[in-house]
């Protein structure tokens, strides 16, 4: 049996094709009426000054976060997979959205919200970057795959804890209510300066990310082998360990917990492009900017005026697709 | 210019010598046997002369960079791991990996070498099938072929022939072999003596970490080395295609 793989640049043109129609609708999707035309004039500072501002203020950043943290979802997942040679690997797996998630209900609770406009997804940041000082130090620099795992599971059982005694411990009601919605994650109502903040380091992510595909191809055939086809392991480590915190931690500061994306989206794509690890981290990114793209447009429609959460919505995409992967990993093996 | 030397390379793990003050050098066209018993430290040394574990001692391979490594030795693991469900054609094509640019596409050499190293170890019929979906014997072998893609002139194989047919244990051999007679130079370990004795050049024995003997195969496989050693009664039997080993028992 021939496998069923795409030519990488047909793969390519594909998902960038889906990737940018999911964008445009995502841009014309609205509560406000605007035709295709007028909206991408107004996107560009042209028309009906009210029109400009929904446009400029409002879809922009958020069709814009939506791709850009899907593609940080995906992107981390595939390298994650390719890393500990485990299609069960995912992001979260590191505890770095769990350490940015106890970071964004901290300054929730604490009031630092009302501090200053960015204090949320700042102190999410800074605890995500923080969860990857922690796992170098439980890990070490040199460790095994093992180790990661083990420590990424630790940090992600403490934040998750935490996050919980917060919770727990908080004494107003509201507060509670907001800490809740924010952790179902949502790309709505995000400033373009929520943007300009996450942008940056979610692109420095991918930049560190997508340098791996090399050694993941190499560490198909196992670390040894990988290390004498001349792949330094603990740079490959350290890339990917900072690539992921980046990525997810930027993505989980200004968006929340969004999950499923990057266990789902690099499963999906694997078949496509031959199972190559390399073609599976570009392929996986425009994969996942798809992927919620799709499901933040599915929030919008579905029911407009209930704020369905974008992590909620994922997840009841995401588990049954799952469910079906399994479905069919196992009529294969049989 | 030697391809591979070995000066009194110690392997500790705790306070005992996995491997120990072994010295040796392998030159271009030698296709040199490791054997020893369980446990006597094979794949410890052929991994602490890649580098892959710390040493005390030295190793030529160990000091190079690891592109240089890549490029002066190919390593082919016990543990035969494939990852992904990726075609035998592209499993193959990693052993090209050092000689590649990143991003740079696959060139007439490097098709060359993969098309060589599938048809050396009768893959090419093989080459667009799920590497995951072959036989065990046939996973190694493909192994085998990506070791061989690469085209360095030292091929370290640890166990290559351990779960292949007869055929295919002597087809790889005369491989090994037949490499040696090009000029590069080929150091693996066995556990099929009668094999070492028949396709290598030279044989080096390793007995709880130290190296007893090393030498032609017709010198190195006396009775009296295989009983101390491999605690094995046996005949050696002098043949045109050198020793033929019979083992009548162990020894107690």
């Amino acid at each position: 049996m021939t496998p069923d793989r795409l030519p990488a640049p047909a793969l390519a043109a594909l998902l960038s094709a889906v990737t940018l129609a999911l964008l445009l609708a995502s841009l014309v999707v609205g509560y406000a009426a605007i035709p295709m035309g007028d909206a991408v004039a107004a996107l560009f500072g042209i028309g009906d000054p009210l029109e400009v501002t929904v446009m400029q203020q409002i879809r922009l950043p958020r069709a814009a976060l939506a791709a850009m943290v899907g593609a940080s979802l995906g992107l981390s997942g595939a390298a994650m997979q390719g890393f500990l040679r485990n299609p069960l690997a995912e992001p979260g797996l590191i505890g770095v959205s769990g350490a940015a998630a106890l970071g964004a209900v901290l300054a929730l609770q604490t009031g630092l919200v009302a501090a200053f406009a960015l204090a949320l997804p700042l102190t999410a940041l800074l605890f995500a970057m923080g969860a990857v000082g922690v796992l170098l130090m439980l890990a070490g620099p040199r460790g095994g795959s093992l180790t990661l795992i083990l420590a990424g599971i630790a940090v992600s059982a403490l934040t998750g804890a935490l996050t919980a005694l917060v919770l727990n411990l908080s004494p107003n009601p509201y507060a509670t209510a907001e800490i809740v919605f924010w952790m179902m994650g949502s790309v709505s109502d995000r400033s373009l300066s929520h943007l300009a903040l996450a942008a940056p380091v979610m692109v420095l992510g991918w930049a560190a990310l997508l340098t791996l595909g090399r050694g993941l191809d190499a560490l198909t055939l196992g670390e040894d082998a990988a290390e004498a086809l001349g792949v330094s392991l603990v740079r490959l480590r350290l890339t990917l360990l900072f690539g992921t915190a980046a990525a997810v931690g930027a993505a989980t500061a200004v968006a929340g917990a969004i999950g499923f994306v990057g266990l789902v989206v690099p499963h999906l794509l694997r078949p496509l492009t031959g199972a190559r690890p390399s073609t599976l981290l570009w392929a996986s990114a425009l994969g996942g900017a798809a992927m919620v793209l799709a499901a933040d447009i599915a929030v919008r429609v579905i029911l407009p005026a209930r704020d369905l959460k974008l992590g909620v919505v994922m997840a009841l995409i995401g588990a049954p697709l799952f469910l079906h992967l399994i479905w069919r990993t196992r009529s294969e093996g049989a | 210019m030697t391809a591979l030397r070995l000066d009194a390379l110690t392997v500790h793990r705790g306070a005992c010598p996995v491997v120990d003050h072994v010295s040796l050098g392998i030159e271009p066209g030698e296709c040199v046997g490791l054997i020893g018993p369980n446990g006597a430290g094979k794949t410890t040394l052929l991994r602490a002369a890649l580098g892959l574990i710390p040493a005390t001692g030295s190793s030529s391979l160990a000091a190079m960079s690891p592109r240089g490594r890549a490029a002066a030795a190919a390593w082919l693991p016990q543990a035969r791991e494939i990852a992904w469900p990726v075609t035998v054609e592209r499993l193959v094509t990693l052993g090209r990996l050092p000689h590649l640019r990143p991003g740079t596409r696959l060139r007439a050499e490097d098709r060359a070498a993969i098309d060589g190293a599938l048809g050396r170890m009768g893959l090419t019929a093989f080459a667009g099938r799920r590497a995951t979906d072959l036989s065990g014997g046939e996973q190694a072998r493909a192994l085998i072929a990506r070791a061989l893609a690469q085209e360095a002139p030292l091929l370290l194989a640890d166990e290559p022939v351990a779960g292949l047919d007869p055929a295919a244990q002597v087809a790889t051999l005369e491989t090994f072999a037949a490499l040696a007679a090009e000029g590069r130079a080929v150091f693996v370990s066995l556990h099929d003596l009668t094999l070492a004795a028949r396709h290598c050049s030279r044989v080096v024995v390793l007995d709880a970490g130290r190296m007893v003997a090393d030498g032609p195969p017709s010198d190195v496989l006396t009775p009296d080395l295989l009983a101390q050693v491999f605690r094995l009664r046996a005949r050696v039997h002098r043949t045109e295609n050198g020793p033929l080993i019979e083992t009548t028992g162990v020894l107690e």
